[in-house]
């Protein structure tokens, strides 16, 4: 009897664990876009790209590289673009409540967001974005900063980023 | 919160303020104080969840902004300083100098930021950079002409993307405000806001971006900031194999250049030789930067259009 409640005891404890492992290893993306890789390295390919609030499931790390699998992609993304909260695209009033404490979730399009922005264009119509939305515009391919290091005899350390 | 709540707790703040550390009080209060409300009844366990969530969120400070929001913020510090500096339209002197800036972003510890990272040139004589929050880098005419060498101008760069890396833009915001925001997000009761909650947000936003331009452009980060950023330079630079002492060398001839009591850089930053100083700590002796005649050719080049 005495070694059945031990075993249930473990089973609970293991089952208990098991979910613990499981909701620590999924992480969504709180970047607009962020590239996914085939090797934890930014000179990796890219192999695709996943968007803000994207969940993903953490199959390793390596330094500051998590190797991730979720919305049909599966490969290697810097940390940085990545979160521990859930991210919710459109949230109610409860949602909302449990972001306020900043700790589980974080609400997409809330706070100071584009309308705050609109808000804030009406009252200072002096200040001009143009560049802003310019500069934005500029992106330059994974593949052309590496052609860059390599043309200007820039060796980096192995791995790039940690 | 109920009134009965409110007359219970504000004794329970006066004893409770008294002795704890100010970073900690608000958190440790609502818990302390939901606690004594559900154990007396005064609440429900779920009224109980609520008031810890409320207190909470009037307790959390920048951390508490989200990448998105650190973007939005960004966005218009930037435009701020554009008010302020006019851009060089020059499609590929700024072309060079997002190459080279977003290819030092891939070795920062933060290389990943919600709207990336993008620089630009102002066209002024001023010795000057500044970086938004979320990066939007910019790098005034003047304060590449202090730049001999592409490592120099990528120390320069990196030393921004330090700033950026570190959210030591965000850091310059008063926290009532970082808090009234969230106030108002806790107590949202539709999916979009009405007309007041996003006048009482926008007011937030407002004081936040005078709050960081005042910080960034007028009296310049704490001394612990800048040496923080340049730290993460000589990080940058060291994974990217440009050569560190860049850095050194950029800041030597700033120094002939800046003039003393001027509006730029020798307001807002420690003096050149101070900053020598702690550097060399990081990577040795100083030595000449040793750029190869391929990268110096195309510096030379992409430098005589700026």
């Amino acid at each position: 009897m005495i070694q059945i409640k031990q075993i249930a005891a473990t089973v609970v404890g293991l089952t208990a664990l098991a979910v613990v492992t499981v909701s620590a290893a999924t992480m969504s993306v709180q970047v607009k876009d962020a590239p996914v890789r085939a090797t934890p390295s930014f000179v990796g390919q890219v192999v695709g790209t996943l968007a803000y609030g994207d969940q993903v499931e953490i199959q390793q790390t390596q330094g500051a590289w998590s190797k991730v699998a979720g919305a049909g992609v599966s490969g290697w993304m810097h940390t940085s673009a990545l979160s521990s909260k859930k991210i919710v695209l459109a949230a109610g009033q409860e949602q909302a409540k449990v972001a306020a404490s900043g700790d589980e979730l974080a609400l997409a399009g809330k706070g100071f967001n584009s309308d705050v922005e609109a808000q804030f264009k009406a009252g200072h119509k002096d200040i001009d974005f143009t560049w802003i939305n310019r500069m934005e515009k500029i992106r330059i391919p994974a593949t052309e900063m590496q052609a860059f290091l390599k043309d200007g005899d820039v060796t980096p350390k192995e791995g790039g980023a940690k | 919160m109920n009134t009965f709540y409110r007359y219970a707790i504000l004794p329970l703040c006066a004893l409770v303020l008294a002795g704890l550390p100010a970073c900690e009080t608000m958190d440790t209060l609502s818990e302390v104080g939901a606690g004594v409300a559900v154990a007396t009844g005064v609440a429900t366990p779920q009224q109980g969840e609520s008031i810890k969530k409320a207190g909470s969120a009037v307790g959390k400070t920048f951390e508490s902004i989200t990448p998105e929001q650190e973007y939005y913020i960004g966005r218009t510090v930037g435009a701020v300083v554009l008010n302020q500096y006019k851009p060089l339209n020059n499609e590929a002197a700024n072309h060079y100098l997002n190459v080279l800036g977003q290819t030092l972003t891939q070795f920062s510890d933060k290389p990943e930021t919600f709207g990336g990272y993008h620089f630009l040139i102002m066209e002024t004589e001023d010795v000057n950079a500044f970086s938004a929050p979320g990066g939007l880098i910019f790098i005034s005419r003047g304060m590449i002409r202090c730049c001999q060498n592409e490592d120099a101008l990528a120390a320069v760069l990196a030393h921004e993307i330090g700033h950026v890396e570190l959210q030591h833009g965000l850091q310059a915001i008063n926290k009532s405000r970082v808090t009234s925001a969230l106030t108002i997000l806790a107590t949202e009761s539709a999916k979009s806001f009405g007309g007041q909650e996003l006048a009482q947000l926008t007011e937030a936003f407002e004081g936040s971006i005078t709050d960081i331009t005042s910080t960034m452009m007028n009296n310049g980060y704490s001394r612990g900031f800048e040496r923080q950023a340049d730290r993460a330079a000589v990080t940058i630079m060291q994974r990217s194999g440009y050569d560190p002492n860049g850095l050194i060398a950029m800041l030597t001839q700033m120094k002939k250049q800046l003039k003393p009591g001027g509006h730029d850089f020798a307001k807002t930053h420690p003096s050149p030789d101070s900053r020598i100083e702690d550097i060399v700590k990081w990577v040795g002796p100083v030595k000449p930067v040793v750029s190869p005649a391929v990268r110096q050719a195309r510096f030379q080049a992409a430098a005589a259009k700026i």
